[in-house]
């Protein structure tokens, strides 16, 4: 039986024909009263459930998920993390859960492939530079680093981009090194290997049809595999949490919207940092295996559609070939569309809800992916101690009822933000 | 996914303008205090898994706002309205 990975497990198994591998969580029943129900088997529940079983006092711990573990956003996205934030209530959030990525393989004994091969914001304006030197500004005093790289500096680093686009010249870009990419299945597995050996129940294909309440406070939830009863419940149901959140009787200030990413066939290394697109909205990788993983903006409208539009393709790839004409030689392979929890001010929420023991953790918009750890760690923070956790105290449910919204990018209620 | 216009036939998406849901209505001028149901009106969203009655501006067509009936598992369109009409039926 191998329980730890290592160098030496794999020469070990590689001797032996690899015949002590085991599976890497059991596939758990639901069994009993359980301290902590968490409704999503995603990044953001697994890595909630992993924290609560490592950080708190022990508890019985189960994670739901109506499908197989990590088959909506944690599977959907671009692997893209970076915590180049402005606004105080996001900036030391996102950079705690950058510092969480750093040490997450030796955490949880898993390779997720974290890279931190930079992210470049390109700069195509005067007004765009005096604004990515102000959120650089910014995060420096957050203590996240970050570099205004001049002409000449991006030119040495991405030589391929049009910089004399006649419409979107490039002066420029804002750096953040210790941003980059992380292999996203991985860290689905990982924590749930993870939580798995801490004795969290890892319940799949087991849908949640109810929430139960008794005297305004929840008890447990129906589920396909039966009734299950509950202390606690956390919710972390990425873009069905307004479904879910209604069998409790709650509203919430969230659009489910699709939003599609991109793969090309794989090439020879070209692309070795995220880049991202400044006068329009598109970003690209290149994956290990060689593809060139790209995104841009979300369909538009409502959606539970896991698919998108042609319009938005087209939107997308015109802003790559804007960015960097050597992309039309690529041919596309694939492409898909996950459902994101738009919410109004483009922030998240991790917070009590109106229901006494019922938790909530949604609205990540496009930009859940990248937050993960730190998510995963404050949401088991709340639920363990019924209180906020220091970086996370601005994610609250009542700020749009109290006017504390955090409108990164200052453009007023509308759930088209990230 | 296409529109079928009342003023202009099948149209194409690209020819149109998303305004979200169509049944929160704009609450009263109630002095400088937020009151709920601003909050509700301006925040807070029903989004079903389901059938959507939404807002869509004609922008590249007849400029007409259009009260859209579609479900959002499939995008199947099952009824398009005027707003104007839609807004006339709501005062009578």
């Amino acid at each position: 039986m191998v329980d730890k990975y290592s160098v030496f497990s794999v020469l070990r198994e590689a001797l032996r024909g690899h015949t002590g591998w085991r599976p890497a969580w059991r596939d758990a029943s639901p069994t009993g009263v359980y301290d902590v129900i968490i409704v999503g088997g995603g990044g953001h529940g697994l890595a909630t459930a992993y924290y609560l079983a490592k950080n708190h006092q022990r508890m019985r711990i189960a994670v739901v998920e109506k499908g197989w573990l990590g088959n909506g956003s944690i599977g959907r996205n671009t692997t893209i993390i970076r915590s180049n934030y402005l606004l105080p209530g996001n900036a030391p959030f996102y950079e705690f859960s950058i510092k969480l990525w750093e040490g997450l393989e030796q955490d949880i004994n898993y390779n997720a492939m974290v890279s931190q091969r930079g992210v470049l914001n390109i700069i195509h304006s005067d007004a765009q530079r005096d604004a990515y030197a102000r959120r650089g500004n910014s995060m420096r005093l957050h203590g996240i680093d970050a570099e205004l790289l001049d002409l000449a500096a991006l030119k040495a680093k991405v030589p391929y981009l049009d910089y004399d686009n006649a419409r979107f010249p490039i002066q420029g870009a804002l750096l953040q090194q210790r941003g980059g990419t992380v292999r996203h299945d991985a860290v689905a597995w990982g924590y749930a290997r993870a939580a798995d050996r801490l004795g969290v129940d890892i319940i799949q294909n087991c849908e949640v049809a109810g929430i139960k309440t008794e005297n305004g406070k929840a008890v447990g939830v129906e589920t396909t595999r039966g009734y299950i009863p509950g202390k606690k419940i956390g919710l972390a149901c990425a873009g069905n949490s307004s479904r879910v959140a209604a069998m409790a009787g709650i509203r919430l200030p969230i659009e489910s919207h699709a939003l599609q990413a991109f793969v090309s066939e794989s090439i020879k290394p070209l692309i070795d940092n995220v880049i991202t697109f400044g006068a329009g909205h598109f970003y690209i990788s290149q994956s290990d295996k060689g593809g060139l993983v790209f995104g841009g903006d979300i369909d538009g409208y409502n959606s539970y559609a896991s698919r998108g539009n042609l319009p938005t393709i087209e939107d997308v790839c015109e802003g790559g070939m804007a960015l960097m004409p050597v992309l039309g030689r690529a041919r596309l392979v694939r492409h898909w569309g996950g459902i994101m929890d738009m919410t109004m001010d483009g922030s998240p929420i991790i917070d009590k809800s109106p229901v006494e023991n019922l938790y909530l953790n949604a609205g990540w918009c496009y930009g859940g992916f990248k937050a993960t750890p730190a998510s995963g760690f404050c949401f088991a923070h709340l639920i363990a101690r019924d209180e906020p956790h220091e970086v996370a105290t601005a994610y609250r449910l009542d700020r749009f009822a109290k006017g504390y919204v955090i409108d990164e990018k200052g453009v007023g209620a509308t759930p088209n933000l990230h | 996914m296409r529109i079928v216009c009342p003023h202009c036939g099948e149209r194409g998406l690209q020819e149109f303008l998303y305004h979200g849901d169509a049944t929160v209505t704009r609450p009263r001028d109630g002095g400088a205090e937020p009151t709920p149901e601003w909050t509700d009106y301006v925040y807070f969203r029903e989004n079903p898994n389901g059938t959507h009655v939404e807002l869509w501006y004609h922008n590249a067509g007849c400029h007409a706002w259009l009260v859209v009936t579609r479900n959002l598992r499939n995008h199947l369109i099952t009824a398009v309205e005027t707003a104007h009409d839609v807004a006339l039926g709501r005062s009578s």
